[in-house]
């Protein structure tokens, strides 16, 4: 594609070192996705460790995983799911330059993503009321104290506690998005960071897929 | 384009009857299928976040390359980890 022929909004977009818009937004999915590849190696080290601790303390960590709360972890699930679901509608509509909808789904998107941090933290509550926190203040009640029940919750907090940080970035992502949309910048011809940060909002929906199963379930 | 929303819309709907399954199934007792039933059902949940939410049932094959890198570099380090943990000796 030769420069004249793009249109106007499209030349405006355009950095410099490509040729056309198609080559720009290649370039940014082919990072987004080489990012996510670190991200998956990231949590699968710790998804091998818990693997290899659940067969070596294998009475511990079942009854850690008894001490999870399904319910909370399911409907958790559920928002997680519906939130990927809502920002595929937001890259959707932001395709089809209608801002007002590409607005209202980002929002619902946040709300979910703030609603499932909500959940989570009372499921931390009701842990550390339990004194399943690790360290020196980790006190199993009677009957509980199967050696490697520190070592699942230990694994517990450091996968959830670090996918919810990844959930809080993502709100303030998603707040950027909101507000640079709420200033028109996302149209059919320019709008590749609500693709790459629904990428990043579908990764980690995508970790919690796994997450789920394996401390709630198995 | 209003099929497009609606494919995502059933993408949702197969997902969140994916969940129930994995709940369903985790409260019977499957003895050694437990655990490939519930990865099962996990993987099954992210291809179809991969394919449809992520976009990549329309992405070239470069693109398609580097999605897949992690996941090799990932079934690398947990098979070769695994090679070494799993025909240890038990411990005496």
């Amino acid at each position: 594609m030769s420069e004249a022929s793009l249109s106007t909004s499209e030349r405006a977009q355009l950095a410099p070192q490509f040729d056309d818009p198609h080559q720009q937004r290649l370039a940014a999915t082919l990072g987004m996705w080489a990012f996510l590849a670190t991200e998956v190696l990231f949590f699968g080290a710790m998804f091998t460790s818990f693997v290899i601790y659940r067969r070596s303390e294998h009475e511990g960590f079942e009854l850690g995983r008894e001490q999870m709360h399904v319910l909370l972890g399911t409907i958790n699930t559920a928002v997680l799911l519906t939130s990927s679901y809502t920002m595929a509608r937001a890259v959707h509509a932001a395709e089809h330059s209608d801002t007002a909808s590409l607005r209202r789904w980002l929002l619902w998107t946040a709300l979910q993503a703030a609603g499932f941090l909500v959940i989570k933290s009372i499921e931390y509550t009701e842990h550390v009321q339990h004194g399943l926190l690790p360290g020196r203040g980790f006190h199993a009640h009677a009957g509980h104290e199967r050696p490697g029940l520190q070592m699942f919750m230990f694994h517990y907090f450091t996968m959830t506690g670090l996918h919810a940080l990844h959930v809080a970035i993502g709100i303030g992502l998603l707040a950027g998005l909101y507000f640079l949309a709420g200033r028109g910048r996302f149209h059919r011809d320019y709008y590749t960071p609500v693709d790459m940060i629904g990428l990043y909002w579908h990764f980690v929906d995508l970790v919690w897929i796994f997450l789920f199963p394996v401390l709630y379930l198995l | 384009m209003a099929s497009e929303a609606a494919l995502y819309a059933r993408v949702y709907g197969v997902l969140m009857l994916l969940l129930l399954a994995t709940v369903l199934a985790a409260q019977v007792e499957l003895g050694p299928l437990h655990v490939p039933v519930a990865l099962g059902i996990a993987t099954a949940k992210a291809v179809l976040v991969l394919a449809y939410f992520m976009h990549l049932r329309r992405q070239g094959t470069l693109v398609l390359l580097f999605a897949a890198s992690g996941f090799f570099w990932l079934a690398v380090l947990v098979a070769l980890t695994l090679a070494d943990y799993l025909t240890r000796a038990a411990a005496p």
